[in-house]
């Protein structure tokens, strides 16, 4: 790790002397003359050779890093915050959905996701789906050029396109991980498993090519609607998508067995609080990764990550405080999730102070809207909706409200954000109507076709003995 | 013989413990347990969701001893387990038919 560390360190360094080397170089070579200028071009090639090299080091060691973190995130992260949040007989069931959707995810990732989701972009011929140009990795993979007799490396910006696909392959992971929150302790496994492969394919896809690869909410992209949304890491693909969705199947398949009759308290917070903490970790992957290399605007996101988190778990602890008379371990964990999540589609648009601010508010209004379910009579067991759906739509909007051109001039110097006159708030709220909109729609088909085939819940008898055991014959504690 | 069985609050437990082992008596059982009598159970609240927990973790004390010197554990533990506040606990005494030590085969008293 520490070799890893000093390496990325020194990257930027080596880049620098050689550019350096290269400039004099050039000086050099001029007042050469001419009689010098093929050996000079021939070593000036080989140092910028060096000098690509070494960047390349620079941002792909920083890439894959992240991408190690944000899978990290479902498992153990996202694996432990929910499973100490069901009852002991339902421990396994959580935790196998998310491990299990590792694999699952990535196997779609690698044989077509990755090609409906990043797929055609520089043509613009594509708005609301990628092509087939990626499809088992053709394009992605390294290649024998015949022609050139060479290894052909395909690249994304800055970055190898496989460190690309693997990074965006781990949020396409924890999406449909992160709904399992909603239908916990009484989803059918095989339900989850038909049902997750399919809103990743019609859901998931569609919404990362809209946004991230110049689809109909790519900011600045040609027909976008209304100007198109900023999302730096994931507001409205990740967590507005899966929150809204999770609200749906809250809804769809009904609460849980003895709802408000039986004890349905958390088993095992301490699960849950480490389990944040992981997430809280994971996600500077999330979010400063989300900059697809190392350079200043990567240190400004993961700095408004870092705070909006820090505020998120002070604000919602201490509105517990206020009003519950004690600060609970599950508020400062959930609030932390709440600043992490509402900070997402911020991270590269706003300045620490905004950070701090969205962080804060995040806190409190997650904390309220996790209340309503026991007014509105919905059974969202882990709040999927009440942190990610909430939490999300506010990042979005307040994304509109407080970005700056001085982070990220994407607009090529028009102001950005209302608070500094700027005009994306439109087109922020547009992408948070849209998202909800279509989330509802598809996942109401998607839900209804399962249902129909396969069947959402398990028998009452099933989910009474616990999914642990009627769903994968194990028990998570065994005790002798 | 008789078998004393005492739900206690946790932190009499080292207390009660030390007392009758003063008293000769060095073997005992215990196991967790909840459950509820006149101490009301609390709430407890989780991300705004308050639940009303009703059974209270207790500890329960299995004490099997003899006649004569039944009366003296008693009152050890009452002495060792009292605070004066609801929540105490309470101890109930059974008679004990039959005791056996499985090592030798001895039973009675002789197995205490």
């Amino acid at each position: 790790m520490i070799r890893r560390l000093l390496l990325l360190a020194i990257c930027p360094i080596v880049a620098a002397c050689l550019l350096l080397e290269v400039a004099a170089a050039q000086d050099r070579s001029e007042s050469a003359g001419d009689n010098a200028g093929d050996n000079t071009a021939a070593q000036i090639a080989a140092l910028e050779a060096k000098a690509d090299e070494a960047l390349l080091a620079g941002h792909n060691g920083w890439m894959l890093t992240c991408t190690a973190l944000v899978l990290f995130m479902t498992a153990p992260g996202l694996a432990m915050f929910y499973g100490g949040l069901v009852r002991r007989k339902n421990v396994l069931g959580v935790m196998m959905q998310c491990l299990f959707l590792m694999a699952l995810m990535t196997l779609l990732w690698a044989l077509y996701g990755y090609s409906l989701a990043f797929g055609g972009n520089d043509k613009g011929e594509n708005p609301y789906l990628g092509n087939g140009q990626y499809l088992l990795m053709h394009g992605v993979a390294r290649s024998w050029d015949v022609a050139t007799g060479s290894i052909v490396k395909p690249m994304e910006g800055q970055i190898p396109r496989l460190t690309h696909m693997l990074f965006q392959g781990m949020f396409f992971i924890i999406t449909p991980a992160l709904i399992c929150g909603a239908f916990a302790e009484r989803m059918k496994f095989s339900a989850m498993i038909l049902f997750s492969i399919l809103w990743g394919t019609l859901v998931y896809c569609p919404l990362c090519h809209w946004v991230w690869d110049g689809g109909i909410l790519a900011f600045g992209a040609q027909g976008a609607i209304a100007g198109g949304a900023l999302d730096f890491a994931g507001g409205t693909v990740v967590h507005i998508s899966a929150g809204v969705s999770a609200l749906l199947c809250a809804i769809m398949i009904g609460p849980r067995h003895g709802q408000g009759l039986e004890d349905m308290r958390p088993h095992n917070l301490t699960y849950t609080a480490l389990g944040a903490a992981m997430l809280w970790v994971g996600w500077f992957g999330f979010n400063a990764g989300s900059e697809l290399l190392s350079d200043h605007l990567t240190a400004s996101a993961f700095c408004a990550t870092h705070f909006a988190a820090a505020t998120g778990a002070l604000a919602w602890a201490c509105y517990e405080w206020i009003t519950h008379g004690k600060p609970s371990v599950l508020g400062a964990a959930s609030g932390a999730v709440a600043g992490l999540v509402c900070i997402t589609p911020a991270a590269g648009f706003v300045n620490p102070m905004s950070a701090l601010l969205m962080g804060a508010v995040a806190g409190v209004v997650c904390s309220i809207a996790c209340g309503w379910k026991g007014r509105l009579g919905y059974d969202d067991s882990l709040d999927a909706f009440g942190v990610h759906g909430v939490g999300g739509t506010l990042g979005a909007v307040m994304t509109g409200l407080f970005a700056t051109r001085a982070c990220w001039d994407i607009a090529a110097g028009k102001p950005l954000g209302l608070l500094e006159g700027g005009s994306v708030l439109t087109g922020q709220i547009a992408a948070v109507v849209v998202t909800w909109i279509f989330s509802l729609v598809v996942t109401f088909v998607l839900l209804k076709m399962v249902d129909a085939t396969l069947g959402l819940r398990v028998g009452p008898e099933a989910e009474q003995r616990g999914l642990d055991l009627s769903e994968h014959d194990e028990e998570g504690y065994i005790l002798f | 013989m008789k078998k004393i069985e005492a739900i206690i609050r946790h932190f009499k437990l080292e207390d009660v413990k030390n007392a009758l082992s003063e008293h000769g008596i060095a073997g005992m059982t215990i196991t967790e347990v909840r459950g509820f009598g006149r101490q009301k159970g609390h709430t407890e609240t989780y991300r705004g969701t308050e639940y009303a927990v009703d059974f209270v973790p207790k500890v329960k004390l299995e004490v099997a001893i003899s006649d004569d010197r039944s009366q003296a554990a008693i009152d050890t533990i009452i002495k060792a387990a009292q605070t004066g506040q609801i929540g105490d606990g309470k101890i109930f005494v059974s008679d004990l038919s039959e005791s056996i030590r499985i090592r030798t085969g001895e039973s009675g008293n002789e197995a205490l």
